[in-house]
């Protein structure tokens, strides 16, 4: 079955298959994220319907309050252009900068995480108060799991940027790259929410 | 950027285990897991055959006397997850995706192997979980629809399982779809275009894009019931203010699709096999490629034709007929493609073959009353009776499950080495072609003088067709046995199958058989021409 056998075949057999391609992990992220993106584009496409079709009975609360989700908003586009800044400073081979920024990006997005909560506990409405209460809370929660997610991956990478012993370097920029553009979709898809459930 | 291949990694994979053990181990390898996907899905095709069995056993009577009507549901609704999400949607796209397009592109994995591993081993827990759901509080009776307000009003747990599984498959799918395109777009070997590419390629980039765009829908709906089902939101509840329509929408968002997912492969597959069998190039290559784009397209845009009897409003009935019946002309390409590959080939009759045509006759069948339930006035008519039964396993029966034999009676010796038993090979096609026949033939006739799908008991009149329907099923329960007969004894002592068996010009061909860990010794070869057969007579003359 296979021409592995002896260490000396395994030699042979390594220095013909020392073969170089293209990196694709960029492009499966990226088909990877338009997957995701359906997902959110199924539930934008339930809110809107039940939005044109369905009313809500009489005396339901679902009034919002833009302060939060707008401070909401500006932090978030803030952090994505912190991001873009540690991966600036990490081309240029200066790492503890990078991992400055870093920290500062996933400080961001633990901060609108806990003005979400925030938010949340000061709603007038609960999960099953009535089908815009649903809508609201799944939409923004499954958000809110992506931003959690992007925060740990943040620290994550912030941690393997340290200056000794750490993976990311200026010739390993694709952990940053990959997070950096999961970052820059969880804003995105933000801006759309935002503006389809607060705006609209 | 470019990535060089760690030579750790490679003596990394020679310390995984051999043999048989390394079909349960976490293996790399995209050869080891198109078998394990594949004999993964026979097990379920087995436990949902005999699910199946049992309905036709039930149905053999008017009366609901085998088993509880409850029961019956439950029965009903776990023969159609299995048979769709653990069997043909796992071996069509998993198995033979995994084992042939690495060959096809001229790599010597796929793209990200260790996500395909992940994919793969998704599939036996759920598919324990869901057929474990069965024994905790009895399993799932909602159809593998899931419609609610069914599913929010039948117990819960069973419920709560099938939705959980259903998401680890989709998840599993999802993965795979996207190191499909990331393998068929990125890993092709230097100096191999895109057309020249066998078709099974593009029918499997069809279909993963498919995957991609519409399994997250599906995934995202399943969140919404079981939020519906747990936390009591009245997302799908009419009594809670929902909207039980918006469910159905955003299912065959899905769900349609799915029907491309599990069909497409297998366009795919019956256009690699005819043309050795038949020893004539491929015809019409560049239409082939531009319908299965076509079905991709216009896949997305036909999922309501599903909900006629939902109240849907005029304008979206005649959308919706309108684009499905557009469908036909991309399959109708294909299917008279197919039948010119065939005109004036040196047909050689052998297993693969005979699926394959009974592949074909299947699915002319199953795709005239396709067009015929678009039709709003006549699906109204029909809706939700054994008609619909009859036309979707005309489909996925008789179209995807032949190909899936066919596929294996062809590859098998890639595989093993060895060859099938032709012999027990012919017995099965033929009890396997009058028994789907048998089975399925008759449910037009029900259907169309409306005995109901998915219940239990049924109007006396109709117990003789029903019966000639579960002797139907009784046979293609038998054709199992000399299938399985021919396996177990092919891999032990059959003939030997010599590298390339059918003189066949596919790349997997060029290698050994079975192949080596990496697919070939040497250079992946460059087949610029996979179906250039009957060149060599015609320069000779």
């Amino acid at each position: 079955m296979t021409t592995l056998d002896s260490s000396k075949e395994i030699q042979k057999n390594n220095s013909e298959v020392n073969e170089t391609h293209e990196d694709f992990r960029m492009f499966g992220l990226i088909t990877f994220l338009i997957a995701d993106g359906m997902t959110f584009a199924g539930f934008f496409a339930a809110y809107l319907t039940y939005k044109a079709v369905n009313p809500l009975p009489d005396g339901a609360i679902y009034e919002l309050e833009l302060p939060i989700p707008t401070l909401n908003t500006i932090l978030l586009l803030v952090s994505s252009a912190t991001f873009h800044k540690a991966g600036k400073a990490l081309l240029k081979d200066k790492n503890s900068d990078s991992q400055k920024w870093l920290f500062f990006t996933a400080f961001l997005g633990i901060i609108f995480l806990i003005c979400q909560l925030f938010e949340y506990f000061h709603l007038p409405f609960g999960l099953t108060d009535n089908l815009f209460a649903s809508t609201f809370y799944a939409l923004t929660g499954f958000h809110g799991l992506h931003v959690t997610l992007g925060t740990l991956m943040i620290l994550i990478i912030a941690w393997q940027s340290r200056i000794n012993g750490g993976r990311l370097t200026s010739q390993n920029m694709f952990p940053l790259e990959a997070v950096e553009l999961y970052w820059h979709f969880v804003d995105g898809i933000w801006v759309i929410l935002f503006i389809i459930l607060y705006l609209l | 950027m470019t990535i060089s291949i760690d030579p750790q990694e490679t003596n990394n994979e020679s310390l995984q285990p051999k043999g048989w053990l390394r079909y349960f181990s976490f293996s790399l390898d995209h050869k080891v897991i198109g078998i394990q996907y594949l004999v993964c899905g026979f097990l379920f095709y087995l436990i949902g055959g005999t699910l199946a069995s049992a309905i036709r056993i039930e149905l053999a009577s008017p009366m609901s006397d085998f088993m509880p009507r409850d029961v019956y549901n439950q029965v009903l609704t776990l023969h159609g997850t299995i048979m769709i999400f653990l069997w043909i949607v796992p071996v069509v796209n998993g198995a033979f995706g995994n084992y042939l397009i690495p060959f096809y592109v001229g790599a010597r994995d796929m793209a990200f192997p260790r996500l395909n591993a992940v994919a793969f081993w998704l599939i036996p827990p759920s598919g324990l979980m869901l057929v474990a759901s069965y024994f905790v509080e009895g399993a799932a009776q909602a159809g593998w629809t899931a419609y609610p307000p069914l599913s929010i009003t039948t117990p819960q747990s069973g419920q709560i399982i099938w939705i959980l599984s259903v998401l680890l498959l989709g998840g599993s799918s999802i993965f795979g779809g996207i190191n499909f395109i990331a393998t068929i777009i990125k890993l092709r070997r230097p100096g191999l275009k895109l057309m020249q590419l066998p078709m099974y390629c593009w029918a499997m980039l069809g279909t993963s894009l498919l995957v991609v765009l519409s399994t997250p829908v599906l995934a995202g709906t399943l969140i919404l019931l079981s939020f519906d089902i747990i936390a009591k939101t009245g997302f799908f509840n009419p009594v809670l203010g929902g909207n039980v329509v918006v469910y159905q929408h955003l299912f065959w968002f899905y769900s349609h699709p799915a029907v491309y997912i599990m069909v497409l492969p297998a366009f795919g597959l019956v256009s690699e096999i005819l043309p050795v069998h038949a020893r004539k190039p491929l015809f019409g290559y560049t239409t082939m490629v531009f319908s299965i784009m076509g079905i991709v397209v216009l896949g997305l845009v036909v999922w309501a034709h599903h909900m006629f009897t939902s109240g849907t409003p005029p304008w979206m009935r005649l959308f919706f007929t309108i684009a499905t019946a557009f469908i036909a002309v991309p399959t109708g390409i294909k299917f008279f493609n197919w039948v010119a590959t065939l005109w004036g080939g040196k047909i050689s009759i052998n297993s693969a073959m005979l699926f394959s045509c009974g592949f074909i006759i299947n699915f002319v069948f199953g795709g005239i009353t396709g067009v015929a339930l678009a039709q709003v006035p006549f699906d109204i008519h029909v809706h939700d009776t054994y008609f619909v039964v009859a036309h979707f396993h005309y489909i996925v029966y008789g179209g995807t499950v032949f190909i899936i034999f066919s596929s294996i009676y062809h590859w098998f010796p890639k595989v093993t080495g060895k060859m099938l038993n032709e012999k027990l090979g012919i017995l099965h096609f033929i009890i396997t072609f009058i028994g789907f026949n048998l089975c399925f033939a008759p449910q037009h006739w029900l259907g169309l003088n409306g005995m109901p799908r998915r219940v239990a008991e049924y109007d006396p009149q109709f117990q003789f067709v029903n019966q000639i329907s579960s002797l139907g099923a009784l046979l293609m329960a038998i054709s199992t046995i000399p299938f399985l007969i021919n396996v177990f004894l092919s891999v032990r002592n059959g003939k030997d199958a010599g590298d390339n068996p059918w003189n066949a010009l596919t790349p997997e061909w060029l290698t050994s058989s079975p192949p080596p860990v990496e697919n070939w010794e040497g250079e992946a070869p460059l087949v610029e021409e996979p179906y250039g057969y009957g060149k060599e007579i015609s320069e000779q003359k």
